[in-house]
């Protein structure tokens, strides 16, 4: 697997908010109830451009619910979310245009080429050309034009991560990247992640392990969760 | 949303402990009011009011069936209605009452259909008539099992609650064009039909009873409404504190 | 070309049918079953013209409406399963019209064919030549309806993995009408009647239908992300 060293495709960052380099994204007090109980102890942060939150917990302690809120798939209980100090909802339509979010589930339609679906993906304005360098990038240029349910479960999860090569947003959200990968796919995350933050951008995840390359702050979850 | 001081007797309406707190009170009154209508319509029309006609004492039934079908249909409404205020201003008192309305509604429009039936052997000859308004209240029983089926669906009642308010107020656009559709699907098959109740033409010997049972109806629904209301409260609102401090002191007392 | 971001009616119309072309054995299933579920009504009634007759219109639309419920089943529930229905939810453009594209797809691949291959069917019964048109349009306009409330129904029962049966029950008593509606025009145009005016309702069913239906939908949408 080659990433890093040839051509990968290079993203210019611009942001339109005047307060780029603070306060990206601010979470106040965000708790999410279930059967009228609280699933995690309200949560508190806020990430400035250029910085990576490390989200930690223990299993069962609604990290994977965060994300969910955060992105809006979820509508929190309690509490606020504001993104470059405007609350979520007069902005929703900037705040969503300028995220990524990476699941659990990987978004990547079973019955399209990898080349497809990293096209769907990705902004509009990519070229054939980017495309293939990040499939490259992943190590499945060779798969490119092969529906996806011919790929291993590693190779799947590849398509999903290549979005982070020809993604335009600002903010990334990543739910346990690092999950099921080998150490390259951990390595090339891992690059993804320092391009970004030295091009100013931020990123929200959460992960098991903790990375070697990227300084990173970090933010623990206490899950309110009975069955653990 | 911010609350100024008109708002908050709508958001206290919302509150589960204030409305279990204020039936309290109303439970003896309403229990002997709607004792009182049922028992009165009985008897009066079971006993008391003249014969018909044509169908003799069998007509007695509809003293059952037509209550039954009035609540059954304006419950089906009374639930879309509390559903569609959860909804949008996410009141969880009114996700209550909807789960309580779905369930009595239902049971009303079994009772309606099954007294419609027991009402067709006798007059017809026959236990089922596809005329318009049984067919349509058929129809109603099966979007009530829907709203009650849709529960079982979501592991969190939150989630459950909005997808039944979601199909009920689905179902209510639809409850008007049932009923028209069946209406004139009848009419399209068979021209000259008995129609199930002829109220308006009733003597009123025989109305004056009827009128009492609906309103007996009315008030029993709403009974059963308030107390399958409470008991869903006091199951969801288990762990806090009131409700502790109302099971201890029952605990207390016994 | 649009992207998940941008992609509204036509990207998403043209992504649902892109998808079933690549696996169009699961999509000429309902049109199997609606072609040998009609040789078995003369086989357990009767062959004669006139019984099959005048059991065509009802017949016909049952059968439409059974193929219908067969396959909206798996309108979302691959999106769902492989997370392309959270990248939706994201997206910041307005949801009703990818929604309305995947119906329209759906209305396109089994709708549209059930029309197309009606008049075959009503030559085995018997229909006469008269209300073959009538037959067409009901059918046209009445599955796109079918489909739309049918999505309502698939949506909702999203989180259930066999979700078929509680589907099935819940739009039932939304197709009725539909069906009363559908049917009667068909029967009209036998009977030698007006059938313009029973077709003019379901016309109307299906632009209430085109309204509401992506509201409920989208709502039910939101919801299964609760699971």
């Amino acid at each position: 697997m080659i990433f890093g060293i040839i051509g990968v495709p290079k993203k210019t960052r611009i942001y339109n908010s005047p307060l780029s380099a603070k306060n990206i994204l601010k979470v106040e007090n965000i708790a999410f109830e279930r059967n009228d109980s609280l699933l995690f102890h309200p949560v508190d942060f806020s990430v400035s451009s250029g910085e990576a939150l490390h989200i930690e917990g223990c299993n069962g302690s609604g990290k994977t619910t965060l994300f969910q809120l955060l992105t809006g798939l979820l509508q929190p209980s309690q509490g606020n979310i504001y993104f470059c100090e405007q609350p979520v909802d007069r902005c929703r339509y900037d705040y969503l245009s300028d995220l990524l979010y990476i699941g659990h589930q990987s978004g990547v339609k079973a019955m399209l080429s990898a080349e497809e679906n990293l096209r769907w993906m990705s902004p509009v304005n990519t070229s054939s050309k980017q495309i293939a360098l990040a499939l490259v990038a992943v190590g499945l240029e060779h798969y490119a034009d092969i529906p996806c349910y011919k790929l291993s479960a590693g190779q799947y999860r590849r398509v999903a991560l290549a979005r982070l090569l020809t993604t335009e947003a600002n903010l990334w959200y990543l739910d346990e990247p690092f999950a099921a990968l080998d150490k390259q796919g951990i390595e090339f995350i891992e690059y993804c992640m320092q391009q970004h933050i030295e091009q100013g951008g931020t990123i929200v995840f959460s992960s098991h392990q903790d990375l070697t390359k990227v300084a990173v702050r970090k933010y623990n979850i206490i899950g309110y969760s009975e069955a653990v | 949303m911010r609350l100024n001081m008109q708002w908050t007797w709508f958001h206290r309406l919302g509150s589960p402990r204030w409305f279990y707190q204020k039936t309290q009170r109303w439970l003896p009154w309403l229990s002997a009011v709607s004792a009182i209508l049922l028992l009165t319509g009985l008897i009066w029309g079971l006993a008391f009011a003249p014969q018909d006609a044509k169908q003799g004492h069998s007509f007695r039934i509809i003293y059952l069936h037509v209550p039954a079908s009035f609540l059954a249909l304006a419950g089906y409404y009374l639930m879309a209605i509390a559903g569609a205020i959860g909804l949008i201003w996410r009141i969880k008192l009114s996700f209550m009452l909807m789960k309580s309305a779905a369930s009595i509604g239902a049971v009303l429009t079994f009772v309606a259909l099954f007294t419609g039936a027991v009402w067709g052997k006798p007059t017809w000859g026959t236990y089922w008539v596809w005329d318009a308004r049984i067919t349509s209240m058929l129809i109603l029983l099966f979007l009530y099992f829907g709203v009650l089926a849709l529960r079982y669906t979501f592991s969190s009642h939150e989630a459950s609650d909005k997808a039944s308010a979601i199909l009920s107020l689905v179902g209510t656009v639809n409850v008007p064009i049932i009923y028209k559709s069946v209406d004139w699907w009848q009419t399209l098959h068979q021209p000259a039909t008995i129609k199930l109740t002829s109220a308006p033409s009733m003597h009123p010997d025989m109305f004056a009873p009827l009128v009492v049972m609906i309103l007996g109806f009315y008030c029993f629904y709403a009974l059963a409404l308030i107390l399958s209301t409470r008991a869903e409260i006091l199951q969801r609102e288990g762990k806090s504190s009131w409700v502790r401090q109302l099971v201890a002191n029952k605990r207390g007392e016994v | 070309m649009s992207n998940f971001l941008s992609g509204g009616f036509t990207a998403y119309l043209f992504r649902e049918l892109l998808l079933a072309y690549r696996r169009r054995g699961d999509v000429v299933k309902p049109l199997v079953f609606f072609l040998m579920v009609s040789t078995l009504v003369p086989l357990a009634i009767a062959p004669e013209p006139q019984r099959l007759a005048a059991l065509a219109p009802g017949m016909i639309w049952i059968m439409a409406l059974l193929a219908t419920l067969l396959s909206i089943e798996s309108l979302f529930s691959d999106d769902f399963q492989d997370g392309s229905l959270q990248q939706m939810l994201i997206a910041p453009n307005l949801l009703a019209m990818p929604v309305l594209g995947k119906v329209t797809a759906h209305w396109l691949m089994i709708g549209l064919p059930l029309t197309l291959i009606s008049p075959l069917i009503g030559i085995w019964f018997s229909l006469p030549a008269v209300a073959v048109l009538p037959m067409i349009l009901s059918l046209a306009l009445g599955t796109a309806v079918l489909s739309l409330i049918g999505a309502v129904g698939a949506a909702l029962t999203l989180p259930l993995r066999q979700g078929g049966v509680l589907l099935a029950l819940l739009v039932m008593p939304l197709y009725m009408p539909v069906l009363i509606f559908g049917s009667a025009t068909i029967q009209s145009a036998v009977d030698g009647l007006a059938w313009l005016s029973p077709l003019a309702v379901l016309a109307a069913f299906l632009a209430i239908a085109v309204a509401l239906c992506p509201l409920a939908i989208v709502a039910a949408l939101r919801l299964s992300q609760n699971n």
